[in-house]
């Protein structure tokens, strides 16, 4: 499985850190992640999520920086800190508030499908996640951040834009002149 | 005459079918398979196997509480069936899922003679379900030992 990692290593390579209690879920998400060219982190529980991503208040590490974690995906029906919770923290930090995170569920109950998504879900999955529910899942989110990479790249080119748009204004300027000199002479 | 492999072959397929076809299996299975291949060869023997502890584990935690004569926690009961009903439906057993919908009924309505019933019945059938499984990954080394491809069923 290491292997499969290495072999799969993009710049555009999603790291997802998945949340999950039932061990063949974990298993089968991961599975399905890797499968789809993502880097995985499993864990067990909202609180180990919380540990890893230096959330859970002890010494509000933000040493963890280099984690760079695109995506969470956390199954919504936990012991402990539940996925609803889960998101709630994360959205609520500032570091990690702008990661998409997906709740997953085997139950289709409308209001805490709703809850979710007012909380600031990306989107809520039913289970059992199909290979179908990853690929478009990532499509999403590569999509959601091509538009973040464009809209960084306008801003940073417009004044290099405006300079370029002025040279070639002075230029032309300069060609009229010359033909209007031509002309009189 | 057929060569040993492909009777061996028409054996993997007519036994897949009939798992299906007598509701051992449902969908989520085939979808287990396409994420098998050459870099995760064993992926579902290792998740099914995965499946199997958890319900060894689970149907402990159930039993122990139903042993509790008088004092029976029907939640925690329930909360045991939630997790094995989660975990059959992700690997496809769709009997040993169909099972804890009616035991999650019983454990709702804290009937208790429904959820022994119901925990015996899940027992058989999950054990039932590994030993179809264990022949059916036999069936797949004995195509490959003889050097044939397992073959791709459509369901």
């Amino acid at each position: 499985m290491a292997l499969g990692d290495l072999s799969s290593s993009s710049t555009s390579e999603l790291h997802v850190l998945a949340v999950d209690d039932s061990i063949v879920d974990r298993k089968v998400i991961e599975r399905l992640l890797r499968i789809s060219a993502c880097k995985v982190t499993t864990v067990e529980s909202g609180t180990r999520a919380l540990q890893y991503l230096g959330l859970d208040g002890d010494k509000g590490s933000s040493g963890l920086k280099d984690l760079k974690v695109n995506l969470i995906v956390t199954d919504y029906s936990m012991p402990g800190l539940t996925g609803y919770e889960l998101l709630k923290k994360i959205k609520e930090s500032s570091a990690f508030r702008e990661i998409p995170v997906v709740i997953m569920s085997s139950e289709n109950i409308q209001p805490r499908i709703e809850q979710c998504m007012t909380e600031g879900a990306e989107d809520f999955l039913l289970k059992p996640v199909k290979l179908a529910d990853v690929k478009r899942l990532k499509e999403l989110i590569m999509r959601g951040g091509e538009a973040e990479q464009e809209k960084t790249s306008n801003l940073i080119s417009s004044p290099k834009r405006i300079l370029q748009n002025n040279i070639f204004f002075f230029f032309i300027i300069f060609f009229i002149i010359t033909i209007i000199v031509i002309f009189i002479v | 005459m057929d060569t040993l492999v492909a009777q061996l072959q028409r054996q993997f397929r007519d036994y897949t079918i009939s798992l299906y076809h007598q509701g051992f299996l449902d969908d989520q299975f085939t979808e287990l398979k396409k994420l098998q291949d050459e870099c995760s060869p064993d992926f579902v023997a290792e998740v099914v196997s995965l499946f199997f502890e958890d319900c060894e584990k689970l149907i402990g935690n159930m039993a122990r509480a139903l042993d509790q004569t008088g004092n029976v926690d029907f939640s925690l009961v329930g909360s045991s069936v939630h997790q094995l009903k989660g975990s059959s439906s992700s690997v496809g057993a769709k009997r040993v899922k169909g099972l804890c919908v009616t035991f999650k009924e019983c454990c709702d309505s804290q009937n208790f003679e429904g959820c022994v019933r119901c925990l015996q019945q899940v027992d058989i059938e999950y054990k039932s379900l590994k030993a179809k499984l264990q022949d059916l990954f036999n069936l797949e080394q004995q195509i490959v030992q003889a050097g044939g491809r397992i073959p791709q069923v459509d369901i």
